[in-house]
């Protein structure tokens, strides 16, 4: 783990204590006690302030990834806030479908009866009536059957009615599929930011010191002309100004002279 | 009366165009993205424009404002339907002239509303 630049200054330094170690043999030899002495001294210091300088190299690299990693507070941010968002947002998901669904079964429960009953009633008049054509039928039998026709016109016009109508609510209920998807996408998009900054780490991790410039994604919101799908109560959304309903959107709409 | 619905959810053009059906507007287009829209109104004769505002590649938002900048289309009506709620989104759309402005869900008499209201102020401008 030896940069160049300590391997130099070791290898300046052995050439200096090489020097100052003929330079002691020569004191010695000529019994000059404390120049000796001054020399071991500088001697010794000069292996220390190596030692410091890896030390302060040690501690500047742990620093700095001490640092990096913070910087990739992303996905701090993403742990504090988006996931609860996400799990919030999935649950609007799962609300939404449930929903629908119900609507869906409710329009088909009250629409089936109706079908079976006109297809049913039509198959019994449908008899009367050939016995009538064949005149197999007396006045009296073909007085019910007027009053029956009558009374089958009349429900069939308001059940086919009814059946519209609940086949008008099937189709509006498909609406959450563009709804859900619009949210279940921008989950998606949070996965991927997740699994991107993981990757990251791993790699902060792996190589210290590599560290790629952790990636920002701004948060989507209107600003930037893509729109961010229908806003989901108890997430980020609450924290801008949303436009609950047609009606405040239109009230907003006529105070800008619409 | 031909109309050009945009949205990037199938699902939602077909909605669209089931109750324009209803309130017997029979002649109508879709388009996934405003960038496979603008073509189509330049080249088909449309007469209004639905979009959806949160779409890809060209966004709804872009779409108007490419229509009002093109001396053709400029006068078309547009009818934004779409889940964006932000009051500053519904100003901007205001601002970049749209016609009429829908929150999804929606319900097939709103749709019928603004419609009939956009064509009103269409007769007694002009």
């Amino acid at each position: 783990m030896e940069s160049p630049e300590i391997a130099q200054k070791e290898s300046e330094m052995r050439a200096r204590q090489l020097e100052r170690s003929r330079q002691l043999a020569v004191h010695i030899e000529a019994g000059d006690d404390e120049a000796a002495n001054r020399l071991i001294e500088e001697m010794g210091r000069m292996h220390e302030s190596l030692l410091f300088a890896e030390l302060g190299k040690l501690t500047r690299d742990l620093h700095e990834a001490l640092n990096a990693f913070r910087l990739d507070s992303r996905l701090s941010e993403i742990t504090k806030n988006e996931i609860p968002d996400a799990k919030e947002r999935l649950n609007y998901v799962v609300a939404m479908t449930e929903q629908s669904a119900h609507r869906t079964l409710n329009a088909v429960e009250e629409s089936l009866p109706m079908a079976e009953s006109i297809s049913s009633q039509a198959r019994d008049l449908s008899k009367a009536w050939q016995r009538f054509r064949h005149r197999e039928m007396s006045t009296q039998e073909f007085r019910v059957l007027a009053q029956d026709v009558e009374a089958f016109l009349e429900r069939t016009g308001g059940d086919g009615e009814s059946i519209r109508r609940n086949l008008s609510d099937v189709l509006m209920a498909q609406d959450f599929q563009d709804l859900t998807g619009q949210v279940i996408r921008r989950v998606i998009h949070l996965v991927q930011d997740v699994e991107e900054n993981l990757v990251g780490l791993i790699r902060i991790s792996g190589e210290r010191l590599a560290v790629p410039e952790p990636k920002r994604k701004e948060s989507k919101g209107g600003g930037d002309g893509k729109g961010s799908g229908p806003a989901v109560p108890n997430t980020s959304d609450g924290s801008s100004e949303v436009i609950s309903g047609q009606d405040g959107v239109d009230d907003l709409l006529s105070s800008l002279g619409f | 009366m031909k109309i050009l619905i945009v949205d990037d959810f199938s699902t939602m053009r077909r909605i669209i165009k089931n109750l324009l059906r209803d309130l017997g507007y029979n002649n109508t287009a879709e388009a996934d993205d405003g960038s496979t829209a603008l073509p189509q109104l330049m080249n088909g004769s449309f007469d209004f424009l639905i979009t959806d505002w949160n779409m890809p590649n060209i966004s709804g938002i872009d779409l108007l404002k490419a229509v009002r900048a093109d001396a053709r289309l400029k006068d078309m009506p547009v009818l934004m339907v779409t889940a964006e709620a932000k009051r500053d989104q519904i100003v901007e759309a205001a601002q970049a002239g749209v016609s009429g402005y829908i929150i999804k869900p929606f319900t097939a008499d709103t749709l019928r509303e603004k419609i009939d209201k956009i064509f009103e102020r269409i007769n007694a401008g002009g």
